[in-house]
């Protein structure tokens, strides 16, 4: 598999630096230059359907890209690794074919590599922390971490990596409320510890967010259903069409199921509106429901699927997160002749990803900053377009941004027939009804300590629940702190140390 | 994958389905629904609950046949599967404390009156109910209804095929004319619903509406069922699906319930194209 002989390789394996060929230390020798680039679909092709737009990796390209990494003493990335990668050690494979190594040693710490490695906010996190970083070359881990994860992925079933199981059978009963990925981290991590895990989902399919949200050119729904086939493989359980809150509550999943510890990952829920009048008129859209209808439920494929869904020829999509550009761009593919994307600040303070702005961009998503909408209009019960107001930043507010003010006399109307509303989610009711008693912030979000402990005894939480909508992998790490007290409190309570 | 094992054609277009769910029929109550997705592919949609068994471990729904899910659906037989059902959804009608209740319900709603007029007579009301149905051939759960403790029953159809010509309005009218019911509980049309509200409106009457709005996930994320009531935004799903009908925008809500008419007879024409039964 690898690109590099048996031969080139030190014949121990081993990578201790004394006992290193010429050969392996002219490879280790890091290689100055720019960052590899993503090879990426065309952007007229890519506009045409919903195939991948990051087509990743070469293993030419990985291998070139992680030789130009310094391998740090004091690797700095690794702090900004949200689930703590050994990032130093698995670019250190790369550099030297062994791809099995450098897939096991992600492994270790994160049971989802290649969906991290698409939807991690790297440039926030772990790459911003590299020491490239200050010349513009940080090292490209993402894109080294997916391409990883796909190597892994293409070897047939059998052969996959499967995260080091660290402790045998402990006969520890856990339940996770949610397959997305809060939930996915932490049903991965108990089981690695040795318990057994079932993990509830209420959609037909498991992967939460990663299936009815992120759409299929950001991350492949091939692409989730693989990695939880292999958390399954590590002996997880999956019930879908299961709705925790409805057809059981988290007191009988102790009481009469026999779960000793039970996980709530259900997710930030109930989509936002913005509270102007004409928002409830056909054609305008939750991003939620727009993705999950064109996502989860194929509505792109309609009437060969049976979920229908508007084809709007000028779309307005409302916000400037990562949610409103996967709306924009999916409205694009569904053949909008214009999408316009409306957000009340400028694009510095846009809360999403520079590659997914940059891709909307080039997609011929139309940027309407400054401006925010103050009724949706409509005829005949569906919308015809929006009535807008321009905004100017004023001062800073809590989150640091500075906050728009209108600008008054500045209303003008754009024309539309669709508008999807990307402006966040707030807390799901049904978790109330899943766990009487849980201690609940005002906004409706489930108190929980670092831990994820909540205020019921054997209940944790984690994930957009505890923080209101963020992001994948800060989810995961969630899932993934409290899989460890959960683990500790089981190994407590049963006396299996 | 849940197994069918009970299917009856109850009019041209109605249909009753029995499908053996032993977790979610111990928890169903009257009011809640079921959402169903027929096999890969296929759109989630929702259902009523009509009937259930704890202990045999069955529910029962009751559908009209209006689009391709609920076609392909009536070609099913006992022993054919069904990909996903989840429920049970929705908060459960309140059945209680209303003393002298109409229970008023049109078409296919019937479905869910039943279960509903059971259930508050077993919670100790004086219950009336009103089935309303185009013709009689349309008129579904008579004789389960009759076996109920029930204070009165009045069929209405359009045409006086069965019991009084006219509207369930008429019967709603004449009860609250006599003072004779202190609540109503509407489910069915949205056109019927509307009616019994104005209805009620007039005698100052409190009325709960059990609403269909289109869902997609039906467990509050998408925001496809939200209906504007007492100038708030609510979900169908999961704050409903009863809500006050003096409070409902009915304008706005069945201008939702006709956003896809389009597409529904795209898919129809698409489906005919292939079904049997339609040659």
């Amino acid at each position: 598999m690898s690109h590099l002989d048996e031969s080139d390789r030190g014949a121990s394996g081993q990578h201790a630096p004394g006992r290193r060929t010429p050969a392996e230390r002219e490879r280790h020798r890091p290689v100055r230059g720019a960052r590899t680039p993503m090879p990426e679909r065309d952007p007229a092709e890519r506009i045409g359907g919903f195939a991948e737009v990051a087509l990743g990796y070469s293993e030419a390209e990985a291998v070139s890209e992680a030789r130009r990494c310094l391998q740090c003493a004091n690797p700095t990335c690794q702090n900004g690794c949200p689930v703590g990668i050994d990032i130093r050690g698995f670019i250190r494979e790369v550099i030297d074919g062994d791809f099995a190594e450098g897939i096991a040693i992600i492994k270790a710490r994160n049971a989802l590599p290649a969906v991290c490695g698409r939807v991690c906010p790297q440039e926030e996190q772990c790459e911003s922390a590299c020491v490239l970083a200050r010349r513009g070359e940080q090292i490209a881990i993402g894109r080294l971490e997916r391409f990883l994860g796909d190597w892994d992925l293409a070897r047939d079933a059998g052969s996959r990596c499967m995260p080091e199981m660290i402790a045998p059978g402990t006969g520890g009963r856990c339940a996770i409320v949610g397959s997305g990925p809060a939930g996915l981290a932490c049903a991965g991590e108990l089981a690695r510890l040795g318990h057994e895990v079932t993990v509830f989902e209420s959609l037909h399919a498991a992967g939460g967010v990663l299936v009815y949200g992120i759409p299929e050119f950001r991350l492949p729904k091939s692409i989730v259903s693989a990695e939880i086939a292999l958390l399954e493989r590590m002996g997880v359980t999956v019930v879908t069409n299961h709705v925790v809150g409805r057809l059981s509550t988290i007191e009988e999943l102790i009481a009469e199921q026999g779960f000793e510890a039970v996980f709530v990952g259900s997710g930030a829920g109930l989509p936002v509106f913005m509270g102007v009048s004409g928002e409830n008129l056909a054609g305008v859209y939750s991003a939620n429901e727009f993705l999950t209808r064109v996502n989860l439920m194929r509505a792109y494929e309609f009437p060969r699927t049976d979920t229908p869904i508007k084809r709007g020829c000028r779309v307005v999509v409302v916000g400037g997160g990562n949610v409103a550009m996967d709306a924009a761009r999916t409205a694009v593919r569904l053949g909008a002749e214009q999408v316009v994307l409306m957000y009340r600040r400028t694009e510095r303070e846009m809360p999403a990803r520079r590659e997914e702005v940059a891709h909307a961009l080039e997609e011929g998503v139309r940027f309407e900053m400054l401006a925010a909408p103050t009724r949706v209009i409509g005829h005949d019960g569906r919308v015809i377009g929006v009535k807008a107001i321009r905004m100017e930043l004023g001062e800073a507010d809590f989150s640091d941004r500075r906050s728009p003010v209108p600008v008054s006399g500045s209303e003008f109307n754009a024309e539309c027939d669709t508008v999807i509303i990307a402006v966040g989610s707030r807390a799901n009711p049904l978790v109330a009804s899943a766990a009487a008693g849980i201690a609940i912030s005002p906004r409706g979000y489930v108190v929980s300590d670092e831990d994820g402990a909540t205020s019921l005894s054997g209940v944790w939480a984690g994930g957009d629940i505890v923080t209101g909508a963020a992001t994948v992998i800060l989810a995961m790490g969630a899932g993934k702190r409290a899989a460890a007290a959960m683990d500790r409190a089981l190994r407590a309570g049963t006396g299996h140390v | 994958m849940l197994p069918i094992i009970h299917t009856r054609q109850l009019s041209d277009t109605v249909f009753e389905m029995g499908v053996l769910a032993p977790d979610i029929a111990r928890r169903v109550q009257p009011g809640q629904f079921l959402m169903l997705r027929l096999d890969e592919g296929g759109e989630r949609i929702p259902l009523t609950f009509s009937d259930w068994s704890a202990e045999e471990g069955w529910i029962r729904t009751i559908y009209m046949r209006v689009g391709k899910t609920t076609h392909r659906l009536s070609h099913l037989v006992p022993g054919d599967e069904i990909a996903d059902v989840v429920g049970p959804l929705g908060v459960p009608t309140r059945l209680d404390g209303f003393g002298r209740v109409a229970v008023v319900g049109g078409g296919v709603g019937v479905a869910a009156a039943y279960p509903v007029a059971r259930g508050m007579t077993e919670a100790g009301c004086e219950v009336h109910v009103i089935v309303g149905a185009r013709n009689a051939g349309l008129v579904v759960l008579e004789q389960e209804l009759r076996a109920l403790s029930l204070a009165s029953l009045a069929i209405v159809t359009d045409d006086g095929s069965a019991g009084e010509k006219g509207l369930v309005t008429a019967p709603l009218k004449r009860m609250a004319e006599t003072g004779s019911i202190d609540h109503v509980f509407a489910v069915g049309p949205a056109a019927m619903m509307k009616s019994c509200t104005l209805t009620a409106e007039g005698f100052g009457m409190p009325i709960t509406v059990s609403l269909n709005p289109i869902m997609v996930d039906g467990t509050g994320m998408c925001g496809a069922c939200r209906v504007s009531v007492g100038g708030e935004t609510r979900f169908g799903c999961v704050d409903g699906p009863d809500f006050d009908g003096h409070a409902v925008d009915w304008e706005e809500f069945m201008s939702r319930q006709r956003i896809y008419l389009d597409e529904e007879r795209e898919a129809d024409a698409e489906f005919a194209r292939s079904c049997s039964c339609h040659t």
